[in-house]
């Protein structure tokens, strides 16, 4: 850690400022924990040497200045005291989300920042994700709205039958890729981030090269390095992509051939999006799931009701409790053969003869050839391990000095916003203010049609906690069928779930499923990283009609103990891990 | 699917569902205390131990209510209290609990149908001893014919006698046999078996590598193809598309007459319903009839000597027809798009028997080549095989490239039958009798004359060679010799 004593003033006297900055996941002891950041400053200036300090008092001089993040190294250098040079303040490995985000707060805190791409900037998310699947699942969202004749029929619409072009439908998703990553790459050169090309591999603290195939290769120095290389579709053993019939996301989102009857081996969040965009585009959808349950990732109660809407009432029939332990593509006049194994009792239980099989099996991460072996590192089961702070740990369990990991290659939470949010909090770390980014805040979200979402805990994991800990958990509900917009909309399947504590009133959980859940998340998801307690949120205001009055009832039916605190001098939340000792 | 399901009335039965006040989602709804009083079959005192559970009423202003789902499934020990199924109504999603310890025998109204408040959705028994009674209680109110039973082929109707539409379709890679291959059918066709209570396994599946897609399932039930498939039939740029079907022949008449008073409705059963569409598809084709008298004395001197070998007049007649559609083959074409003929390469007699609650036909194929006493044997088969309804979907569904159907058994001297879609003609065959005949002479004699009438679509089947035709029939069936070689 490089903090010293004078950033400390320098960073107090700009985070303040900027803590007004609306930027997205900060812990809610950023802005007001200064305490707390003193006393780690203190001691972190115990453990670093005096020296270091010119340099980044000088750099943050000038940032805080204008922020021409460009001259630090330039003052930097022209002060003529660091104990190293370093070609940036920080090195980024991976242009995907996690990356982005991560560069972009960088220069926001004054940081000659690089980012090494191998492939194409954007990522999975950007490219092979999240982006164009948003895309294939606006397409099916329409197209489910307008075969329903029913539904039409409600609102007096008449339409004849809806009919897609696939291309069309394939160019959308593709366009739009090629735009938000034009897009993010703007930005970052826009913001003067050195967008480096080629496949980066750690040589040795603090030392990165990279280069292209064919090319001599670079090395470059950084101050601090973040592994953000992301994860690759995972395939398991026996399955045999061929990219046409056998197929993973990567293929799928290219929509090359809508398949009349294709199975999705894995009922999680990929597996259900596909299962929406295919069933709208006509085919017909066979889920494999290795548990016992469809949706296993879910609240139990929302996967219940989420398969009552979104499985049984369509073309949609599934296997759970067993593997696909053999997929072979379409050949020879075949279809595509999937041979399912019992998952308890290992017995061959099933054959399917399908047109198309998706492997939405979950992702693997992507951290071969990354040089993780030059500096102690042993992977787990491919993922970097780190600590809370997404600081690297070695294979000695020791942490590794000026090395975070963040996003997919770390395991952590396996969402693009996540590793975003681990980036901005390493870029925290790295400039001097100690930070934890709170995964409980972290929402996720499905979007099928309706969507489903969802932050904090599960009830479950709720109740087993407070089992553990010894506090009361309690559940409130409500309907999307008695709320006005929704029924305007006639999407009034839905429900809204709340998990919290009754005798202080804290947000554990808040699951959603209906019309724009994926949005609705945030309203408890912002309670949840700033520490709103029930009590008070109740009292926050909702346009009306509008569906985010569906959390508004649910805040409302929820009971705490406690009085509100405009009633009361209210102190809590601030000081999460201000007992986190530094080891 | 808001079956009217028939309470059964020799049953009494008191209500046996309370709906459980779900406190999760509207927590204010109320209920009205006595739910089924609109019943007024109700019978306060409990002869069987056997309990329908009611759809109950949710709300004052609820009329029928959807089933969520089965928290409980058959076979499941309920005790008095215990949530059983999820209701939808207009309000909200409920729990209802039973009333009464017991066994929950049957499931009456599946997930994700619709029921009117107060029918039969499932049937409690209070010992397992009864669960088999109160299965067959179940059946009864289902409405439809037993699951396991039904051919469920598109098979004719009332008078006149047909053969189920389906124009053999041209199977896509076809279903090679290597040895016993297991049923493959599509996720949405295994969702329409059950909905329909169609029996998956006597569907022949015509989609690729045989598999039975959701329009087998629909042409076994006999429903017109469902609008909402989007399929590759919208996929503009794929090119085996197919132009969206008209649902036309699935329009209702608009207006019904009120019911008389005390009359009782009885659903279709499976194959009734498939019979009427049949029926009612028949009215696109333009067809007419020409009859012609037939001299049997020697058709039925030669059925005296062959009949110890145990050959059928049925069979001779297949025989007489297929011989003579050699010689006519567009009485034996069939006219599939409007726009041209379909020479069929086989001549596969199709005949009409009565079955218990319906009519099938089973197809004696390649009449023409086979001799009189192979042709016996088969039809002997068939028969059997179609009252002991195990007839296999290509014994009696799609293979047919002409019917007969004979009511001379009855003494019915002529009439007059409906052509099946997707043949060309039909041959109704009257009784033969003793007929007072002038010859050209002057001379009067007694015969035996049979009046055949035959039934053509008039696209492709004109009124001379329907009638060259029958003269060939005529003069086979009255020179019978060639019908044993």
């Amino acid at each position: 850690m490089h903090s010293a004593l004078s950033s400390l003033s320098f960073s107090q006297a700009t985070t303040v400022p900027r803590s007004n900055y609306a930027f997205d996941s900060h812990s809610p002891a950023f802005a007001l924990s200064q305490p707390v950041n003193l006393r780690f400053c203190g001691l972190r200036r115990e453990a670093f040497g005096f020296s270091s300090l010119t340099q980044s008092c000088s750099g943050r001089v000038r940032v805080s200045s204008r922020g021409h993040s460009k001259k630090i190294s330039a003052s930097a250098v022209g002060n003529g005291t660091p104990p190293k040079s370093f070609d940036y303040d920080l090195i980024i490995i991976g242009a995907g989300v996690g990356g982005h985000g991560a560069a972009l707060h960088a220069v926001e805190k004054g940081l000659k920042t690089a980012i090494i791409e191998g492939d194409v900037v954007g990522g999975t998310c950007v490219n092979r994700g999240c982006v164009p699947s948003k895309a294939l699942l606006a397409v099916s969202g329409r197209m489910r709205e307008l075969q329903s004749e029913h539904h039409m029929k409600a609102f007096g619409l008449q339409v004849s039958a809806a009919g897609y072009d696939r291309q069309g439908v394939a160019d959308h998703a593709n366009n739009l890729a090629s735009k938000i990553r034009s897009n993010l790459t703007n930005s970052m050169k826009a913001l003067g981030v050195d967008i480096l090309t080629g496949v980066g591999t750690i040589v040795g603290p603090q030392k990165v090269k990279y280069g292209k195939v064919g090319f001599p290769d670079n090395i470059v120095t950084a101050k601090d390095i973040i592994i953000a290389t992301g994860s690759v579709p995972f395939v398991p053993k026996g399955i045999e992509v061929d990219g046409k019939t056998v197929i993973t996301s990567d293929h799928a989102l290219k929509l090359e051939f809508v398949p009349d009857w294709i199975a999705i081996v894995g009922s999680g969040y990929i597996g259900l999006e596909f299962s929406d965009v295919y069933t709208a585009l006509g085919s017909e959808v066979t889920f494999i799931e290795a548990l016992d349950q469809l949706m296993p990732g879910f609240d139990p109660e929302i996967g219940k009701l989420a398969q009552r809407v979104l499985i049984n009432p369509r073309k949609i029939d599934y296997h759970t409790g067993v593997f696909a332990t053999k997929i072979t593509p379409a050949r020879d006049g075949k279809p595509v053969i999937i041979e399912l194994t019992d998952a308890k009792t290992k017995e061959p239980k099933d054959t399917l003869e399908v047109d198309a099989a998706l492997i939405a099996t979950g992702r693997a991460p992507f951290t071969n050839g990354l040089g993780l072996e030059n500096i102690n590192v042993v992977t787990q089961r491919g993922f970097v391990p780190v600590d809370e702070r997404m600081r690297v740990i070695d294979a000695n369990g020791k942490l590794v000095t000026h090395l975070y990991c963040i996003g997919d290659a770390n395991g952590k939470m396996m969402l693009a916003h996540a590793a975003s949010a681990q980036g901005i909090s390493v870029v925290e770390q790295v400039t001097g203010r100690d930070h934890m980014l709170n995964h409980l805040s972290i929402p996720a979200a499905c979007f099928t049609h309706p969507e489903i979402s969802m932050v904090g805990m599960t009830e479950p994991q709720a109740r087993e906690k407070a089992e553990k800990e010894g506090f009361e958990v309690s559940v409130a509900k409500t309907s999307f069928k008695a709320n006005t917009k929704a029924l305007a909309e006639n999407e009034g399947e839905g429900l809204a779930k709340l998990i919290y504590r009754p005798d202080n009133g804290e947000i554990l959980g808040v699951h959603i499923f209906g019309l724009h859940a994926a949005d609705l998340i945030h309203e408890a998801s912002n309670a949840i990283a700033l520490g709103t307690r029930i009590q008070d949120i109740k009292f926050a205001v909702h346009a009306h009609p509008t569906l985010s009055e569906v959390l508004d009832e649910l805040f409302k039916s929820a009971k705490s103990t406690q009085q509100p605190s405009y009633q009361k001098k209210h102190l809590g939340g601030i000081c999460s891990f201000a007992d986190d000792s530094h080891t | 699917m808001a079956s009217p399901f028939l309470s059964n009335t020799t049953i009494s039965f008191s209500s046996s569902l309370s709906s459980s006040h779900l406190p999760r989602l509207l927590p204010s709804i109320s209920f009205s205390p006595i739910r089924f009083k609109s019943n007024p079959r109700r019978i306060l005192i409990v002869r069987s131990k056997i309990r329908e559970i009611f759809m109950p009423a949710l709300s004052s202003t609820m009329t029928e209510g959807k089933i969520v789902s089965w928290v409980k499934s058959e076979g499941d020990k309920l005790s008095k209290g215990e949530s059983v199924v999820v209701v939808e109504s207009d309000k909200a999603d409920m729990d209802v609990e039973t009333f009464y310890d017991g066994i929950l025998a049957a499931i009456v109204v599946g997930e994700g149908e619709t029921a009117p408040v107060g029918a039969a959705i499932g049937i409690l028994a209070e010992t397992e001893d009864e669960i088999a009674e109160a299965k067959a209680k179940a059946a009864s109110k289902s409405g439809a014919s037993t699951p396991s039973a039904p051919p469920p082929s598109p098979a004719p109707a009332a008078t006149s006698t047909l053969a189920p539409p389906k124009p053999a379709p041209a199977p896509a890679p076809a279903p090679v046999a290597e040895g016993p291959r297991k049923t493959v059918a599509t996720p949405h066709a295994k969702k329409l078996a059950k909905q329909h209570k169609v029996d998956i396994e006597s569907v022949v599946g015509t989609g690729p590598y045989g598999r039975i897609t959701p329009a087998d399932i629909e042409a076994a039930a006999g429903i017109a193809p469902s609008k909402t498939n989007v399929g590759p039939a919208v996929v503009v740029e794929t090119t085996p598309a197919a132009p969206p079907k008209a649902t036309a022949a699935a329009a209702a008449p608009s207006s019904l007459p009120p019911p008389v008073p005390g009359s009782t409705v009885v659903p279709f059963t499976t194959m009734q319903a498939a019979v009427s569409k049949n029926m009612v598809e028949s009215l696109s084709v333009p067809t007419f009839r020409v009859g012609y008298p037939v001299t049997t004395d020697a058709l039925d001197a030669l059925y005296a000597k062959v009949k110890p070998k145990g050959v059928t007049m049925t069979a001779l007649l297949a025989k007489a027809a297929a011989m003579a559609l050699a010689q006519h083959p567009v009485v034996n074409a069939s006219c599939k798009d409007g726009k041209s003929f379909t020479y069929n390469s086989n001549i596969n007699i199709a005949v009409a028997v009565a079955i218990n609650g319906g009519l099938i036909t089973p197809v004696l194929q390649d009449a023409d080549k086979l001799d009189l006493y192979l042709l016996s044997q088969k039809w002997k088969e068939l028969v059997e095989k179609a009252r002991a309804k195990q007839l296999q979907p290509q014994e009696y569904n799609s293979a047919g490239t002409f019917t007969l159907s004979n009511l001379g058994m009855f003494g019915v001297d002529r009439f007059d039958a409906i052509l099946p879609p997707g043949q060309g003609a039909i041959m109704a065959v009257g009784a033969s009798k003793p007929t007072v005949v002038a010859d050209a002479d002057g001379f009067f004699s007694v015969k035996n004359k049979m009046l055949v009438n035959v039934t053509a679509d008039h696209r492709i089947v004109y009124g001379a060679d329907l009638a060259a035709f029958l003269q060939t029939f005529s003069k086979i069936v009255e020179n019978p010799e060639s019908l044993t070689l």
